[in-house]
């Protein structure tokens, strides 16, 4: 008599070496025909021409120490003591030294309340609350100062990112509520409101900011009755305001069109008024659709900003084109643009990321 | 509220007239229409008032007028002693120039990029992904301004131009490039290209009719090349090459003949271009990504090759996708070209809202003719890809 048999599964063999490890990657992804093998020879000396020289100027041999040109004097490499010497400036444009704290408060106020409303606590509410309407005006007694017996700092003196942060956010709070009117405007029965509104939203979408700009500029003054006179910044929030209101309306509209029909049907059976019915139903469910599309108009936005140094007013970009015709510091563009480009790139791309998490975080239905 | 409520035998209930809906929309939107004639009366009186105070005239009599400056780059020949009304046309002009070049760069780099995101090259997708977060995420102006002082304006001067071909130089002053010159018997070439391009139509619907009634295939597009390249080449030899270059060159201090692009016009293309490609370059990967894959399945599952999955199956379904996005970049950069007036680039705003509105002081005429150019170009680059988007558009039965 035999053992019985007993099965023994002969072990898995492993993938032939062809297919695994680095050189498989390689093989698979790189040179994987010879398309492919030109295209990666290509670009691999691409990254060769570029890659080195920009890692050898902007960190390598760049020059960091000294308070003035001198530091700089024969090194080839980027000259960051440029941006080290104008960083207060960069920051906060002109705004008096001794003040700066006031800018510094509302900007970490308004990051700690943003970061805040995010977890569901019970504070939540509160704090939003306090975001919306008590933090802006605090934030404007803060800057302009003149009462309390804070010194009165002028909007001619503001500047750098402080201004840049002031006119994007300003615009998208000032302009959400304007552009969820127009946007019920646009899709309304009465036909008088509907033109108005349609009209307005297609003109200011048909021209460039900088025109409108331009007219906040140049012919707000002429609009206004004798005496009344609005500072340099405040028309240039008015314009980037009402540019932005029409945007924002074609957003929520986007918004308002993907609500099926019968939640506005359900709403006039429960006897629900106009009012009610948008307040109550459908905008709290169409604004959450669309707040990836807010965020990305506020991206726009954001870089819109640059454009009110056109029109004379300093805001971070302005500062850095301000700083490199220093007679000093000539010659330094290439280091200003690019710091102020990884400034803006920071924000915006940081930005672009929530929103993408956002849209899958809130993609919880009405996709048909 | 209209609805008749038979409750036992009483009269159907109206509803009060302040309650009415329809008598409630009327009176809204009369009050609307009220407070709207108000505010344009208002802006109205104090703009006649605030003008009459600043002895600015009004009304369009200004375009008759000498200019009085100078333009740096024109299409037209302007001079300072012609109109304010030609200053104008020379501004829109530059920006059709710029914007119409711009919109075909960015559509060839956007295009290709998009497609690298989606390269199985490891080493290409991500080089292209990098290509478009950086740039779509700086500001425009900033990039504008970057090329125009950063790198145009710190060329060498023109006796130290940079030539890596004989015959183009680029310095200070901009980038200069040989000069086309026509002879005597030039027409020749535009009629064959024309004879060309009429006969390759004609060929293709030819084509085409016979594939539906035959099913025989005929290589239209070959032939159409052929006789596109072929016709104005054999024209120009029988006409003994009636086209010289005349190349750009060094005469004391700066170039004379050839062709010149200011630097101001090169910065705004380059910057316009490559970041408008970086959102093109979303939108075709997007279109792309939006073919589900059964569609590519099913096309190999046919047998088709790759070259015609991706002409007959791939790239019409994804136009779909892509075109609508598509003109409202187009429309963008048409928009975005308006920055050039930031590093003095003649265009529209810089010559008509900047330099006239400066001399003339008629604000009002001027933004609102500017604005009137910008909405009027929307409406045609609108309609145009509406009528593209159209023919390409899912025949519903």
């Amino acid at each position: 008599m035999s053992e019985p048999h007993v099965f023994t599964p002969t072990p898995p063999q492993p993938p032939p070496s062809s297919l695994v490890g680095p050189v498989a990657w390689i093989r698979q992804n790189l040179f994987n025909g010879w398309l492919n093998s030109l295209l990666t020879v290509v670009a691999l000396y691409l990254l060769y021409l570029t890659v080195p020289p920009i890692i050898d100027w902007a960190l390598l041999s760049a020059t960091f120490s000294g308070t003035d040109r001198s530091a700089c004097a024969g090194s080839d490499g980027a000259c960051w003591t440029f941006i080290k010497v104008r960083w207060g400036q960069v920051l906060y444009g002109f705004y008096p030294e001794a003040e700066r704290w006031r800018p510094n408060l509302v900007f970490f106020a308004g990051l700690a309340g943003l970061i805040g409303v995010v977890p569901k606590t019970r504070w939540r509410k509160w704090l939003a609350g306090f975001l919306l309407l008590p933090y802006p005006v605090a934030a404007f007694i803060l800057l302009c100062g003149g009462v309390f017996g804070l010194p009165s700092v002028e909007t001619a003196r503001w500047g750098g990112l402080t201004v840049t942060l002031v006119v994007a956010v300003t615009g998208i709070v000032a302009s959400f509520p304007i552009g969820v009117v127009l946007a019920l405007g646009r899709r309304s029965n009465m036909p008088i409101v509907r033109s108005v509104c349609v009209v307005f939203i297609e003109v200011v979408r048909g021209v460039p900011l900088i025109s409108v700009l331009f007219m906040s500029s140049v012919m707000l003054p002429l609009f206004l009755p004798e005496g009344v006179n609005f500072n340099k910044l405040l028309r240039a929030l008015i314009g980037v305001t009402l540019f932005t209101a029409a945007y924002m309306a074609e957003v929520v509209r986007g918004g308002l069109q993907a609500i099926p029909k019968g939640q506005y049907e359900g709403a006039k059976a429960l006897g629900l008024g106009y009012w009610q019915a948008m307040g109550f139903i459908i905008l709290p469910q169409a604004l959450k659709l669309v707040i990836p599309g807010i965020v990305n108009s506020f991206i726009s936005l954001f870089k819109d900003t640059t454009l009110v140094a056109i029109i004379g007013i300093f805001d971070l970009l302005g500062i850095v084109q301000a700083a490199s015709k220093d007679a000093n510091w000539l010659g330094l563009e290439t280091e200003g643009y690019a710091f102020a480009a990884l400034m803006f790139w920071i924000f915006c791309f940081s930005m672009s990321r929530m929103s993408l998490r956002l849209e899958r975080k809130l993609d919880t239905g009405h996709r048909r | 509220m209209s609805a008749p409520g038979h409750t036992g035998g009483t009269a159907p209930a109206r509803a009060a007239p302040w309650n009415d809906p329809a008598i409630r929309a009327i009176a809204f939107q009369l009050l609307l229409l009220a407070a709207v004639l108000y505010v344009g009366w208002m802006l109205y009186d104090n703009t006649t008032t605030n003008l009459a105070k600043r002895n600015i005239a009004s009304g369009f009599g200004f375009m008759e007028q000498p200019a009085g400056f100078q333009i740096v780059q024109s299409l037209i020949p302007f001079s300072s002693a012609d109109s304010y009304g030609k200053a104008f046309l020379v501004g829109l002009l530059n920006t059709a120039l710029i914007s119409a070049i711009g919109i075909v760069l960015a559509t060839l780099v956007g295009f290709v990029v998009g497609v690298a995101r989606l390269s199985k090259n490891w080493i290409v997708a991500r080089m292209a992904t990098v290509y478009v977060e950086t740039l779509r995420n700086i500001p425009l102006l900033l990039q504008i301004f970057f090329w125009y002082f950063a790198v145009l304006r710190t060329m060498p001067s023109p006796r130290l131009s940079i030539s890596p071909v004989d015959g183009i130089f680029l310095n200070q002053r901009g980038l200069y490039l040989p000069a086309p010159v026509t002879e005597p018997g030039f027409w020749l070439i535009p009629l064959a290209l024309a004879l060309g391009i009429a006969g390759a139509v004609g060929v293709s619907i030819w084509a085409r009719r016979r594939l539906m009634a035959t099913g025989r295939r005929f290589r239209s597009g070959w032939t159409g090349l052929a006789l596109i390249v072929g016709l104005p080449v054999v024209a120009a030899v029988a006409a003994g090459l009636p086209l010289h270059w005349q190349l750009p060159e060094l005469h004391g201090f700066n170039f004379t003949g050839g062709i010149v692009l200011i630097p101001e016009f090169m910065a705004v293309l380059v910057a316009l271009s490559l970041y408008t490609a970086s959102f093109i370059a979303e939108i075709v990967r997007g279109g792309i990504l939006a073919v589900s894959k059964g569609q590519t399945e099913a096309a190999s599952a046919l047998g088709l090759p790759h070259g015609l999955t991706l002409r007959l199956v791939v790239i019409p379904q994804a136009l779909r996708v892509i075109i609508p996005p598509l003109t409202s970049q187009y429309l963008n950069l048409l928009k975005n070209s308006s920055l050039g007036a930031a590093v003095g680039y003649p265009e529209l705003v810089a010559v008509f809202a900047g330099t006239v509105l400066n001399q003339t002081g008629q604000a009002i005429e001027v933004i609102a003719l500017t604005m009137a150019v910008y909405l009027t170009l929307s409406l045609i680059i609108s309609a145009g890809m509406n009528w593209y988007n159209a023919r390409k558009a899912l025949v519903e039965r």
